[in-house]
């Protein structure tokens, strides 16, 4: 036992003497050895980790679902709100524009009413509206946007009318150019595309003249904006030229209209020479 | 008694016309939902009320649309003539007798409309035009929407009617 003792501090002594000796030789040994300890130290270390996860993990993971799930209900219920505000600010941004064409058109009296529906047919170009005669709509009387004209009041029911816009094959709307002075008759079409009829050869008109109704006829109040010219068409052989209008209102997004209630339809008809 | 069910199930499909199907257009057309559910209903074998359907369906039309009175009650009761006849002449009803009734009710809805257009409001329309912009895209939405409407349609015949099964 104490030989042993005696040869393990004689061996410690001359391992440190030899260290001592050879210290810069040593260095790569020494990195070697610190490199092993140190990776095996980290995979201990990671193992422990993953074992740690396992054992704490799962009521995390109930509270985090918990959480997560509190939170998607919630951001659910605050989209659902944010399209309501939307939807409260486009309207209220369109009746705050009908009301100001109310106001810089005092001429006349107005009734909003809502777009409900479409003719079921796809050969006219009606609308529908919420408002009838208990609210004291009748026939014929004009329907405007703050952009300008739509159509007509055609037909009408207690709570509801029909409308005939101004782009229907059967519609024609005496109107004036602008520019030019001149009053032709505006029809729609089939396609629901604007076109200028009658208008003589001698009109000079060009793409983007604006047209305003004329009030001829009597079926429409003068002055209301129709459109403007998109393209011309002139041809010498021809009688009259031919031009393509783009409305001012889009009627594939009417919502709310005006219908000018305080407007008397002129029927003409019995002034008309019968054939 | 079961005839009654003609009222909801009309007016439902004339106020998702109006509302919703008019608002979808491919060019100028869009389909025509009332059409398809009277068709629909019309090939539906054990379903002996297909006449008072379309009655119906027309009069609702006629009051709801801007189209001459007449225009909506003729095309229906002559569709369902058609499919009548059609359902006569094939054991089952397949596939092609749905498609073949929406080619007819599409084309007679172009016809009835563009003649009583102009012969009742004076209108000088282009047949043309009108098979281009409005018929043949509403022939392409009705093929679409014919299937869902025929399913329901045979699923409330099958309801109101119900045929014995062959074991």
């Amino acid at each position: 036992m104490r030989e042993s003792l005696r040869t393990v501090i004689l061996f410690l002594v001359v391992t440190g003497i030899l260290a001592l000796a050879l210290g810069g030789y040593l260095g790569v040994i020494s990195s070697g050895l610190n490199s092993a300890l140190v990776t095996a130290q980290s995979w201990v270390s990671s193992r422990f980790v993953v074992i740690q996860e396992f054992i704490t993990l799962p009521r995390e993971s109930v509270e985090l679902r918990r959480r997560n799930a509190e939170l998607e209900a919630e951001l659910a219920r605050l989209q659902a709100q944010v399209v309501q505000y939307q939807q409260q600010v486009a309207q209220t941004d369109a009746l705050a524009a009908l009301v100001n064409f109310s106001r810089s058109n005092p001429e006349n009296s107005y009734t909003a009413a809502s777009v409900i529906g479409r003719d079921p047919s796809p050969f006219l170009h009606y609308i529908i509206l919420d408002r009838g005669s208990a609210d004291g709509i009748r026939r014929g009387m004009p329907v405007v946007t703050e952009k300008g004209l739509v159509g007509r009041v055609d037909a009408v029911i207690a709570k509801a009318c029909r409308v005939q816009l101004i782009t229907d094959p059967g519609s024609a709307v005496n109107v004036r150019l602008e520019k030019a002075g001149r009053e032709t008759l505006l029809v729609g079409s089939l396609s629901g595309d604007l076109n200028l009829e009658l208008l003589a050869q001698d009109t000079t008109v060009e793409v983007g003249d604006i047209l305003f109704t004329s009030g001829l006829g009597g079926g429409f109040p003068a002055d209301l904006i129709v459109g403007q010219v998109q393209n011309v068409r002139k041809r010498d052989s021809d009688l009259f030229q031919q031009a393509s209008i783009q409305p001012v209102v889009d009627f594939s997004t009417l919502k709310i209209v005006l219908i000018i209630t305080d407007f008397q339809p002129v029927n003409i008809s019995p002034l008309l020479p019968t054939p | 008694m079961k005839t009654l069910v003609a009222f909801p199930a009309l007016a439902l499909a004339f106020v998702l016309q109006m509302a919703v199907v008019a608002r979808i257009p491919l060019l100028a057309g869009h389909a025509n939902l009332p059409m398809l559910v009277v068709a629909a209903w019309a090939l539906q074998e054990q379903t002996p009320d297909s006449w008072l359907w379309a009655a119906l369906a027309g009069l609702m039309g006629a009051f709801t649309s801007g189209l001459p009175f007449l225009t909506y009650p003729l095309m229906y009761l002559l569709l369902v003539l058609f499919a009548r006849f059609l359902l006569g002449q094939v054991w089952q009803v397949p596939l092609l007798a749905v498609f073949v009734v929406t080619l007819a009710g599409t084309l007679l809805e172009t016809v009835f409309s563009l003649l009583a257009l102009q012969f009742f409001s004076g209108q000088s329309l282009s047949w043309g035009d009108a098979l281009a912009v409005i018929t043949l895209p509403q022939l392409f939405l009705n093929a679409l929407l014919v299937f869902p409407v025929y399913s329901a349609m045979r699923d409330l015949a099958q309801a109101l009617y119900p045929l014995e099964e062959f074991v």
